[in-house]
């Protein structure tokens, strides 16, 4: 009864949900700041074989937020997850300096898609707690942010253990949402 | 949701009706939908699955579509939409692909912290989607869902590894301790935890609507067969497992099964036929065993009362003072006020009635009552059993009362009732004439094939065992073939017509009925009423007879049918032939039927067949006694599976909880296998071994597996030996009883006692792996050098490599050690190379072979034969030929004489003749006769015996 209640309440508010994904490659962190932003803890994580799919509420918006695991046989089914998307959270490991090149690839293979051309991305350095983390700049210098065109986007350092930089990440979310919606 | 939406959502069942796959799909968007409209998806998913069980087909990418369409709906908490999202995954996930997309959130679902109804949903779908070799992966979730202390949590982690046991068998069976813990934890809680859940369910309504806490023990049921599917192969687990769980049973006073762990009746009923299992299997048990049955039979519950009355009616060579308890319980429940267990009393007695009718005649008042109980069925089987155990004196008024319901009833009891009447024909002969009375009564009234065709066997039986009423059971079937609708059974009856009418006093009047087929029926039936004159033209002594038949047969030379015609013109010329006719019609020999069927379809196959003609010879010859004794062996065994590799273990295939066997009314021994079955069994195997195909067709294979073991060692070994024309091989069935033991590289290691034994090595098939409790077959060949029948002692050595392995997991060690075991010796005997075959003219081929004969005088000692019979055995065991005329089975006690025939490898016939005395002195004495086409042969078997 609960449910039909609110869906009722939204609707005669015009208040949305707003649907987030949170992609990026395996080990990330991309479950570890779902269940940060739900819970405010740090929760015991493994490999995400699938996804998980939780509501966090936030500033009076209710995100419904989607994160899909990052291992390479489940990156194929993240597309199927796009469609009505109004933002996708990217997480990289910025301590991985290694793979930070595939990440830059499934990122602009990613915003190619149809269905996302209309989503805000917001890019969350991780793992800024980690010894010889690269910083906002060499980040998005190295994932080729300031190449992408027609597309709302910004850059955050984070720290998902801390939870370090992942509300203002959200502030910025919230703007642009607000700002699409008038 | 609220309930009062279903009743809404019945009134729309209308909107299934025109379902279309296509609209379907694309609905499926509103599961795209944010925020989800829960009863909108809901009606969805059901129209899915209405469609998927319509079995309308879905291709891999439409599943796949719709399955990451229906992902979508894990962010909804609506508890009814997640049972039918469940629901929808695991139909899909056989079609789709990639369905482990969800595993992260079932994982989540399961260990959701709060109760949730739906936990168990999400463990069934879980072990649904996850690919048989990733299971590892949720061991850990299902391990402790298993313990979990919501029932409808572990009955469904429970179900799921009992489906999962049959793909991942290793990592299922190290559970074992958790699902021994699943027994255990509901029964020391059952109670208290039910009350208690009664209780808050009372005080606090509202947060208890999602979980509803079964209290029925189910989970018991559940564990328990996993349980036993975990150790089945190990028999001194399993018969700890019951006695433990059966409880101490020697301070039971009334309570029986009341101190016991198990609380839920279906899991004792379950406990019962296991043990049933093993006592089958172990017949050593069977005292412990029959000590539980019986304390069962005091148990509190109805079910298991039943269970374990039922299992005691079903023991072997159950003693009428152990069945005494059962049937007191089954006689209550005669009088019982409800139906089933009426129904299942008596239909139990009715089974035991038929072996041992004299332990159910105690409730035969009590049965009387139930021949008016309103139910049909109870009243059939009420009556059929009384008719099994009454006495000749309350068969008329029986059958009265079966007149008086025969109409009432469906053709399924007809049927059971018509064979208890064509046993008691055969108890009662003096009321043959009543029976016959009854049945060509109901012979004449409305039924279908299966009741006709029992009622026509019926009389069969009564023309064939009943001397009487031949003359009256024949003209009952003529009249019935007058007006038949099935062709089956007028070509059957013209068949027995033909065969009984001649010995008749007026054979002509049967002669009417049968041209009358000829002019009115098909040609089906023409053809067999032509066969069926032929025989009395044949068998008929009177001349004038012969005469008509003649003219009757040479009108039907005009029939249109072709194989009308052919029939007609072949007796035609039997008739005038005098010789063939004797080969033809009044011979009573056979071909044994598998074997024929072998040897044809080896012929067809074989590219070189063409040039050279089927040769007959080497199919056994069998009398038709035998051949009918075989159909009926055949017809009662119909659900017993083929013949086994014959491993003793193996022979009972029967699983508890499926049927006995149709009841069997002919004297059937069912555990003795059709030698010949057996053999095209054999012919196949060793056909598909490509090292022998070079060695022709099979001659024979000795029949009962010889045993080279003690069926209790470490390892079993049987022997079968196959004789060809020019080799032999020897085929060791080998099971590994070890748990802890894996044999890798088996070999058979063959040494002849003497070094020129005339046979030489030619193959040898070794078994790469013996796994615990799989048989492996090994094979070796020998070739005959030389072209005489070479006999000789083997000593045979098992050689492996042990590797030691984890009992529980059948993970074996890396490093082996090479081992090996005697097992005992294998004789060849000239009995390998002679097949038994039938002959119906023994005197007449004596008398022809007469040139050839080998004659010696032999004498047995008592103590190797201590009677008539068992010489007969041993000559005919030693021979390995067929006794003929009944001349196995001596009829005096001093004085017999046996005759015997086979055929000697290479299709030369032997026969042989034992004229023996008995002294209880001196034992037995006996002069042995052999006579065959080729002298040599003559010796050479004659030279078994020495």
């Amino acid at each position: 009864m609960g449910g039909l209640f609110s869906s009722l309440f939204g609707r005669l508010w015009g208040e949305k949900e707003v649907r987030i994904l949170i992609l990026g490659l395996d080990g990330a962190g991309k479950t570890t700041i779902l269940y940060r932003l739900q819970i405010g803890e740090v929760v015991t994580t493994i490999p995400t074989i699938g996804f998980n799919v939780e509501t966090v509420s936030y500033k009076n918006i209710k995100f419904q937020v989607w994160d899909l695991g990052g291992q390479t046989s489940i990156r194929p089914y993240w597309r199927c997850y796009y469609a009505n998307t109004d933002a996708v959270i990217y997480v990289v490991d910025s301590a991985d300096k290694d793979r930070v090149e595939t990440s830059k690839e499934e990122l602009h293979s990613m915003l190619e898609e149809e269905e996302l051309k209309d989503a805000a991305l917001l890019v969350f350095a991780n793992k800024q707690d980690m010894q010889g983390a690269m910083n906002a700049a060499e980040v998005s210098e190295a994932l080729g942010l300031s190449t992408l065109k027609n597309r709302q986007w910004s850059i955050f350092t984070t720290s998902a253990v801390n939870g370090v930089g992942l509300n203002e990440g959200l502030d910025w979310l919230v703007n642009i949402i607000e700002g699409k919606n008038k | 949701m609220s309930y009062g939406k279903r009743d809404e959502d019945t009134g729309e069942i209308g909107l299934f009706y025109h379902l279309d796959k296509t609209t379907v799909l694309q609905e499926a968007r509103v599961f795209n939908d944010s925020p989800i409209n829960a009863r909108k998806c809901r009606l969805l998913l059901t129209k899915i699955i209405y469609l998927l069980y319509l079995g309308e087909p879905f291709n891999t990418k439409e599943a796949t579509e719709l399955f990451f369409n229906v992902t979508k709906l894990f962010q909804s908490k609506d508890t009814s939409l997640r049972q039918m999202m469940y629901l929808v995954i695991k139909e899909l996930s056989d079609i789709a692909e990639d369905v482990i997309m969800v595993t992260q959130s079932l994982m989540k679902d399961i260990q959701a912290k709060q109760e949730t109804s739906y936990r168990a949903n999400a463990i069934r779908a879980l072990c649904q989607i996850t690919d048989p070799s990733m299971i590892q992966g949720i061991e850990r979730i299902l391990k402790a869902a298993i313990v979990d202390k919501t029932p409808s949590v572990s009955s469904a982690a429970l179900v799921s590894s009992y489906h999962l046991f049959a793909v991942a068998k290793d990592v299922v069976r190290r559970w074992a301790n958790e699902v021994q813990e699943a027994v255990h934890v509901k029964s020391s809680s059952g109670g208290l935890s039910s009350m208690s859940n009664y209780m808050t369910s009372l005080g606090g309504a509202q947060n208890q609507t999602q979980v509803v806490i079964s209290t029925s023990n189910i989970t018991q049921y559940h564990a328990l067969g996993l349980l036993y599917l975990i150790r089945q192969h190990d028999r001194m687990a399993i018969t700890k497992l019951i006695q433990s769980f059966a409880g101490n049973k020697s301070s039971g006073l009334l309570g029986g099964g009341g101190n016991s762990i198990l609380k839920n009746s279906p899991a004792v009923c379950l406990l019962i036929r296991y043990a049933c299992k093993v006592m089958e299997e172990d017949p050593s048990t069977t005292r412990r065993m029959y000590e539980l049955l019986e304390a069962f039979l005091r148990h509190k519950s109805d079910m298991v009362n039943y269970e374990a009355a039922r299992a005691i009616c079903e023991m072997n060579d159950v003693s009428a003072k152990e069945l005494y308890p059962a049937i007191s319980v089954l006689q209550l429940f005669l009088s019982s006020p409800k139906p089933t267990l009426r129904f299942a009393a008596i239909r139990t007695l009715n089974k035991l009635a038929m072996s041992k009718p004299n332990a159910v005649s105690p409730c035969n008042l009590d049965m009387e009552n139930l021949i008016t109980d309103q139910n049909r069925s109870i009243a059939t089987f009420a009556i059929t059993t009384l008719l099994k155990t009454g006495n000749e004196a309350s068969v008329d008024r029986l059958m009265k009362q079966i007149s008086g319901f025969m109409s009432e009833i469906t053709d399924e009891f007809k049927v059971i009732v018509v064979e208890a009447i064509r046993s008691l024909c055969l108890k009662f002969p003096a009321k043959q004439g009543v029976m016959l009375t009854f049945l060509s009564g109901i012979l004449r009234d409305e039924g279908g094939y299966d009741f006709k065709r029992a009622v026509v066997e019926a009389i069969f039986d009564l023309v064939k065992y009943i001397t009487d009423s031949r003359d009256t059971a024949l003209a009952h079937l003529c009249e019935f073939i007058e007006d038949c609708e099935f062709t089956k059974l007028s070509v059957r009856i013209l068949h027995v017509l033909g065969v009984e009418g001649p010995k008749t006093a007026t054979p002509t009047k049967f002669i009417r009925y049968i041209y009358n087929r000829v002019i009115l029926e098909n040609s089906i039936v023409r053809a067999a009423a032509v066969s069926a004159l032929a025989k009395f033209g044949v068998n008929v002594e009177d001349t004038s007879v012969k005469k008509s038949v003649r003219i009757l047969l040479t009108r039907c030379l005009d029939d249109v049918d072709d194989e009308v015609r052919d029939r007609a013109t072949l007796y035609l010329s039997l008739m005038d032939n005098d010789d063939c006719a004797k080969r033809y019609i009044k011979d009573d020999s056979t071909y044994a039927f598998p074997t024929l069927e072998r040897q044809l379809v080896e012929y067809i196959n074989n590219t070189n067949a063409s040039v050279q003609p089927f040769d007959i010879h080497n199919v056994p010859k069998i009398s038709k006694a035998q051949e009918e004794e075989e159909r009926r062996r055949a017809r009662t065994q119909e659900i017993s599976s083929m013949p086994s590799l014959a491993v003793p273990s193996q022979q009972h295939p029967r699983t508890p909880g499926t049927p006995a066997t149709p009841d069997s009314l002919g004297p059937a021994s069912p555990a003795i296998g059709s030698s010949y079955d057996q053999q095209q069994v054999y012919a196949e195997q060793l056909a598909a071994i490509p090292e022998f195909a070079s060695f022709g067709p099979l001659f024979k294979s000795s029949g009962k597996p010889i045993e080279l073991t003690e069926s209790e060692t470490e390892y079993v070994v049987h022997c079968i030996k196959h004789t060809y024309n020019e080799h032999i091989v020897f085929q060791f069935n080998c099971t590994n009883t070890l748990n802890d033991q894996l044999l890798e590289d088996v070999v058979m290691m063959m040494q002849p006692d003497i070094d020129d034994c005339g046979l030489e090595q030619v193959a040898s098939i070794s078994s790469a792996k013996l796994e615990y409790n799989v048989t492996g077959v090994l094979y070796l060949a020998f070739q005959k050098l030389a072209a005489d029948f070479p006999i000789a002692t083997f000593t045979n050595t098992l050689k492996f490599v042990v590797k030691d392995c984890d009992p529980t997991t059948g993970e074996p060690d890396e490093e082996g050690y090479e081992d090996e075991y005697q097992v005992e010796d294998i004789d060849v005997l000239t009995g390998d190379y002679i097949q038994p075959t039938y002959i119906s003219n023994f005197a007449e081929v004596w008398e022809q072979l007469a040139e050839t004969e080998a004659l010696e005088t032999f004498a047995l000692e008592k103590d190797k034969a201590p009677s008539l019979k068992a010489a007969c055995n041993s000559i005919i065991d030693l021979l390995g030929m067929q006794a003929l005329e009944d001349s196995a089975l001596p009829k005096s006690n001093t004085v017999h004489t046996l005759i015997l025939s086979g055929m000697f490898i290479g299709g030369i016939k032997v026969l042989a003749r034992s004229r023996m005395t008995f002294s209880p002195a001196t034992g037995v004495a006996f002069e042995l006769a052999v006579r065959s086409e080729d002298e040599n042969v003559s010796q050479i078997v004659l030279g078994a015996i020495a």
